[in-house]
């Protein structure tokens, strides 16, 4: 293996991280070059934090969780490193501390927080045990990659195992609580939803049984009691806080409760109630993640869609009615090739207004599906450009929704750029 | 006039749900109604008591844990599919099923799972997952699109046939170019994606049989596949 003085490294990495981006994107090709000339790179330069990493995995909802923890663990005057771009694979990670370390290689930070993939979870975790983790859930996702759930379940239980401190589990996702019994020497913190906010969330294995039920569930020290509009009441240790929130979809707002039950775990003492729930009621959607866009005038929202559960979770968070809707599905690599998903996805709830617009690569395999559900479709074009613009022009005076698969939602990003404020992520 | 009843048996829904496989059960649903019949659809899940009377068996993939949740109840109500088989009754077995419709699957830490013997074919556990986009060329029905995602490699015995050639992917196992099998209506194959929905030249094979065998006619009643011919032709150039 090729051996390189550190500062070298780091000044090679930076370049490429630079030529990367005047190209434009490729948030993950810097670091992909500094993994392969110094494997040890991301190892060393975190070992230095004072608070330890900590990793955040499971299939839905690691962006936004992300964002929150970050931005509790700011208010409470942490400095935070984190990959904000969601490049959740470790190349993502390595190309994020390109960019915020000196040239020396040194990291302004206290703790480092990182979303991760599951898969690439347990390497990195081998190679950097975190000192806290937090998983959320474990999903059909993208099963072209990781072969079955009950594997996905082992990669994260993985995750658990190598914390040296702090596991966070979902207790209402029953394959994420398992884990608990796998653990002998960390502690275990968990977080839930009330029994009425359960059937909001249908797992796969409910999802042809018609019925959510309720079973008894191990106490959890923050639970998301109630929801609706926009104002949810958090349930932390007994104690009850109502806010209202910026954040769209129920889903989001769990993932609130995972982000409070870490930042809990990891403040201790020094957790503030107030400062975390004024700081959790201003937290944004993650981008594309129920993102709001103004184009001409009207919003325009951007809701990620990964896998079934998501997709259902999304059709169910947002009412169709007085909205044009749009449907871009894309299968690259990132998205997952397989389009079986979509068939369990129920979509009888967009047949009343219709849906305007269907594009991506695979846009005909999404309007065969709503021919199935007998939605009406107005138009079809797998080009995402010319698709958008068709459907801006069609729908001048609606508000608007895009669901998107993950490349799909990218390249929207990019077009709306050209027309509207969108935030630049990099 | 009522409309003539079909009764669609979907097995363990429950348990064997994760891989769109629901898609089949809509495709079969709608496309009888779309043709003027009534679907009548039961869901089949462990202890259920199995029905006399049924036209068409559809049944799909599950985990690994899923299979072993239905095992023992399919070999209880194994006698009763064999004899549905020998009547021509048309089935549609996707992965998980496909391969407890066969003589066994050994599983990679030599657990032998029986099944049901309904078609000529074993299948063995092993480190390679075959995973992808997949082609198959089938005489009757043409190419078969769809998605394959399975460890099981399958080998077909003296009686069992291929449903299809392969044209594209890897199909029952690594060595002999043949996907799914077939005995009289019983199809097994490893195709996802779902399968019915973008070959509906299948669907309609299992919807006419149960027709006819059932009433003698067809109804006269044509369905729009285009959006099913668009979406074969993205599908059918897209990487593995």
């Amino acid at each position: 293996m090729v051996y390189m003085p550190h500062p070298f490294v780091v000044i090679l990495g930076k370049s490429v991280r630079y030529v990367a981006r005047l190209r434009g994107g490729g948030s993950a090709l810097p670091g992909l070059f500094v993994e392969k000339i110094s494997p040890d790179f991301i190892k060393n330069t975190l070992a230095q934090l004072p608070h330890g990493v900590v990793v955040i995995s499971g299939t839905n909802g690691k962006t936004t969780t992300t964002k929150m923890v970050v931005a509790l663990l700011e208010a409470h005057g942490l400095k935070v490193f984190t990959n904000r771009t969601g490049s959740n694979f470790t190349r993502g990670v390595a190309a994020a501390l390109l960019g915020d370390i000196d040239i020396k290689g040194n990291l302004d930070a206290d703790i480092a927080v990182l979303e991760l993939d599951e898969a690439h979870a347990v390497p990195f975790v081998k190679a950097v045990p975190p000192r806290y983790s937090l998983l959320l859930n474990v999903m059909r996702d993208q099963l072209d990659r990781f072969g079955e759930i009950d594997a996905t379940a082992k990669m994260l239980e993985k995750i658990a195992i190598a914390t040296t401190d702090t596991v966070v589990l979902n207790r209402e996702d029953s394959r994420v609580l398992k884990i608990k019994d796998a653990l002998t020497d960390q502690k275990v913190e968990l977080f839930g939803l009330s029994d009425s906010l359960l059937p909001h969330f249908p797992s796969d294995d409910d999802m042809r049984d018609g019925s959510v039920k309720t079973v008894k569930r191990p106490d959890a020290s923050v639970i998301l009691k109630a929801y609706s509009g926009n104002k949810a009441t958090y349930d932390l240790g007994g104690h009850e806080f109502s806010t209202t929130l910026k954040l769209n979809g129920i889903y989001n707002v769990f993932n609130g409760a995972a982000a409070i039950a870490l930042a809990h775990a990891i403040l201790g003492k020094d957790a503030n109630t107030d400062s975390v729930i004024s700081t959790i009621a201003s937290v944004t959607p993650a981008f594309g993640r129920g993102e709001e866009l103004q184009v001409g005038g009207q919003p325009l929202e951007l809701v990620l869609v990964k896998n079934p559960s998501g997709f259902r979770l999304g059709l169910k968070s947002f009412s169709p009615e007085g909205y044009a809707t749009m449907i871009a599905v894309n299968d690259n690599y990132a998205d997952g090739r397989d389009m079986s998903w979509l068939w369990d996805v129920d979509f009888e709830s967009l047949a009343g207004e219709g849906v305007a617009q269907v594009s991506g690569v695979r846009a005909y395999d999404m309007a065969l599906r709503l021919q199935y559900d007998e939605v009406t479709i107005n138009h079809i074009e797998p080009d995402l450009a010319g698709a958008l613009r068709q459907f801006i022009d069609v729908n001048k005076d609606k508000p608007k929704r895009i669901y998107c698969t993950y490349t799909a939602m990218l390249a929207l990003r990019k077009e709306l750029s050209k027309i509207t404020k969108v935030e630049v992520i990099s | 006039m009522s409309k003539q009843v079909i009764t669609v048996l979907q097995l363990y829904p429950k348990d064997m749900n994760i891989y769109g496989d629901y898609g089949n059960l809509l495709v079969i649903q709608r496309r009888l109604e779309w043709y003027g019949y009534e679907p009548k659809v039961i869901h089949y899940n462990v202890g259920d008591t199995f029905p006399s009377d049924v036209d068409i068996i559809i049944g799909g993939g599950g985990q690994d844990s899923g299979q072993e949740v239905i095992h023992q109840d399919l070999i209880n109500i194994g006698p009763k599919l064999k004899a549905l088989a020998e009547k021509e009754v048309p089935m549609l077995l996707v992965c998980g099923l496909y391969q407890l419709f066969g003589n066994f699957f050994k599983t990679l830490d030599g657990k032998t799972l029986t099944g049901i013997g309904v078609l000529d074919v074993e299948t063995h556990g092993t480190h390679e997952r075959l995973i992808g986009n997949i082609v198959t060329n089938n005489e009757e029905f043409g190419d078969i699109i769809g998605y394959e995602n399975h460890s099981g490699q399958t080998y077909l015995g003296k009686s069992a046939e291929p449903f299809a050639t392969v044209v594209k992917g890897a199909g029952n196992n690594t060595r002999d170019g043949h996907e799914g099998a077939r005995y009289k209506n019983v199809i097994g194959t490893y195709l996802h994606g779902s399968i019915l929905p973008k070959n509906p030249l299948l669907a309609d094979f299992l919807i006419h049989t149960a027709v006819t065998k059932k009433y003698g006619d067809f109804s006269t009643d044509i369905v729009d596949d285009l959006l099913a011919d668009l979406a074969r032709k993205v599908a059918e150039d897209r990487p593995r």
